[in-house]
């Protein structure tokens, strides 16, 4: 289960090894070679590297020009910035261009935590849901990052991938590992409650589960890697076979994968829901760790918040 | 064909006069569009597609083409207009300009045959164009792109982003026409945020500049057919023109960058468009 290899170092892996062999596949960043690990890639792979310097917004109009001119196109650096600082050249030459960019943020949420809000990005899911023709994943541990990246050479649609910055315990093995986009895991069956998570929320989501199931409340839980387009499918029969629905996420409670659910759930059968999320304030400055406990992003306040839905639902 | 000594002149002159007629029509049936930026664009654009770019309307995504970016957006309607008239759509398609589902919208879009990237949001263009220059580079082909910009785009600072990027990459495919009538929406460019020295900037960033009339056709041939250097920089092209040219009641106007000409307005424009017209045909026919 320990693991000490970050996911940004599973997916530039990955990447190096089909790059390899596959002269089309491009990385562009934007002096980010240290913070997304392509400092290899770099020096393996020249012909194949593009680096922009730090100019976001060129960074992605330059990758939407290199992918319209057929390249298999990875832009890769600091999910805060591409979802604020290029924002509008996500919309405008990936997304309404429908040029097939794979946008890799890295070191989103608030992996930077103690950097402060300018290096948080609690935002991302929010805006890049709203844009029309992109895919928005968030991997959960270096397996499923592996099986992603794999899936996203083949893609040839624009997408918009949030990763951490740390190491994340594993919450697949080589065996069981399964990516596929748009298409949500269930890690546990149940039959009481839904627990929906996505990226590095998953494992914590999944830690509740198993807790909750010695207490004998029987959880399901999902990981809903793909939050665009939704799984609709896994939301509806959380909606029929169980009772309740938390969400966790490391985004704001705003526009997040709370809200991505709930806008389903209540379009579709209304069900008691808890969305746990950061709040709609700049964050406290602390670690990565330290946010994720103090604003309430842990097993053990998910089976809290479990035990409020289930008793609120009963009384 | 695409050799300047052979080109006629005066038929191109006479071809971008009729487009300038279509511009204001369309203009007119839509009630919206860019009249001014759309009038100073109309020489470059014709230069550009009927004697100087690589196109083929039969297979707008030929491999390649040469590349064009409409990067300051709101001239679409000279986009179109000359789009048409090349054939890459039927021309009927103009008729639906600003109406409901319309296959034109008012900005480019790269739905419409024979463009590139969908624009409208100034500053973006030199930087996508710069991706299909590097592009172009990678695969050893040895197409060119060109990127017409305004000069009130040079406002903004993700231009520069981009220009930076191109000569560090010797980007030497890579051709940016700045259409200098020097107005933007609120007045004069130099009064709004000053541009000049237009040229020593360009230079500064590593680019070749070359300064020409941006109004005409044969001057602009010459540029582009002879005058780019292939020496490892990309080149900024400073086409001087008038916003508005060819009408006289709306040349040099900052309001008419996106007025719409009232119905007396537009007989009166196609009355003096239909002038000059009938000069150069007689000048052809007297040679």
């Amino acid at each position: 289960m320990s693991n000490t290899i970050p996911c940004r170092k599973a997916f530039t892996d990955t990447l190096i090894a089909e790059a390899e062999n596959d002269k089309n596949i491009i990385v562009v960043t934007t002096d980010a070679r240290g913070s997304v690990t392509l400092g290899e890639f770099a020096r393996r792979l020249p012909e194949q590297f593009v680096e922009l310097g730090i100019a976001e917004q060129n960074g992605i109009g330059v990758s939407a020009g290199l992918a319209l001119s057929g390249k298999n196109v990875f832009v890769c650096g600091p999910a805060c910035f591409y979802s604020a600082r290029s924002l509008e050249q996500v919309k405008t030459d990936v997304a309404y261009s429908n040029a097939p960019v794979k946008i890799i943020g890295v070191s989103g949420g608030v992996s930077y935590g103690s950097l402060g809000a300018t290096h948080q990005s609690l935002h991302d899911i929010a805006v890049m849901r709203a844009l029309p023709g992109l895919t928005v994943i968030l991997p959960c541990d270096i397996h499923q990052t592996r099986l992603m990246t794999k899936e996203l050479i083949k893609y040839r649609y624009p997408v918009y991938v949030r990763m951490g910055r740390g190491a994340v315990p594993d919450v697949y093995d080589e065996t069981n590992a399964s990516f596929t986009i748009g298409k949500a895991n269930t890690l546990l069956v149940g039959e009481d409650l839904t627990i929906i998570g996505c990226g590095e929320t998953v494992y914590h989501c999944l830690e509740a589960g198993k807790k909750l199931k010695e207490k004998g409340i029987s959880a399901r839980i999902i990981d809903m890697h793909t939050l665009k387009p939704l799984d609709l499918e896994v939301i509806k029969k959380a909606v029929e076979e169980t009772s309740a629905i938390i969400t966790v996420e490391e985004h704001s409670i705003n526009g997040g994968l709370g809200a991505a659910v709930a806008s389903e759930v209540v379009q579709y059968r209304p069900i008691p829901m808890k969305i746990i999320g950061f709040p709609d304030e700049f964050l406290m400055h602390g670690k990565s760790a330290e946010l994720f406990e103090h604003y309430g992003l842990t097993s053990t306040n998910i089976v809290k918040e479990a035990y409020n839905l289930l008793h609120n639902k009963d009384s | 064909m695409n050799i300047a000594g052979n080109t006629d002149i005066s038929s191109l002159r006479i071809r971008a006069e009729k487009i300038r007629k279509k511009i204001l029509e369309i203009i007119f049936n839509a009630k919206s569009g860019h009249t001014g930026g759309s009038l100073s664009a109309v020489d470059i654009l014709t230069a550009l597609y009927f004697n100087v770019m690589n196109v083929d309307p039969e297979n707008p995504e030929m491999s390649g083409r040469d590349r064009f970016i409409l990067s300051k957006g709101h001239s679409v309607e000279a986009y179109y207009c000359v789009l048409a008239e090349r054939g890459f759509f039927p021309k009927e398609w103009l008729d639906t300009y600003g109406k409901f589902n319309s296959p034109l919208a008012g900005h480019p879009v790269n739905s419409v045959p024979g463009i590139e990237v969908n624009t409208g949001a100034l500053g973006h263009g030199l930087s996508m164009g710069t991706g299909m220059a590097i592009a172009a580079k990678m695969n050893m082909l040895q197409y060119r792109i060109y990127v017409l910009m305004g000069d009130g785009e040079q406002n903004e600072g993700s231009v520069y982003e981009a220009a930076m990027a191109a000569s560090h990459y010797k980007l030497d495919n890579l051709v940016a026409i700045t259409d200098r009538n020097r107005l933007q929406i609120s007045g004069n460019t130099e009064n709004v945020m000053k541009l000049e020295r237009l040229t020593e900037r360009w230079q500064a960033f590593g680019w070749n500049v070359i300064e020409t009339d941006g109004n005409c056709v044969e001057k602009l041939l010459d540029v582009f057919l002879n005058g780019i250097p292939g020496n490892g920089y990309p080149t900024m092209i400073i086409a001087e023109t008038v916003k508005g040219k060819g009408v006289s009641f709306i040349e040099n106007k900052a309001e008419w960058h996106h007025k719409v000409p009232t119905e007396s307005e537009l007989k009166d424009a196609i009355n003096e468009l239909n002038q000059r017209i009938f000069k150069y045909q007689k000048s052809t026919q007297g040679q």
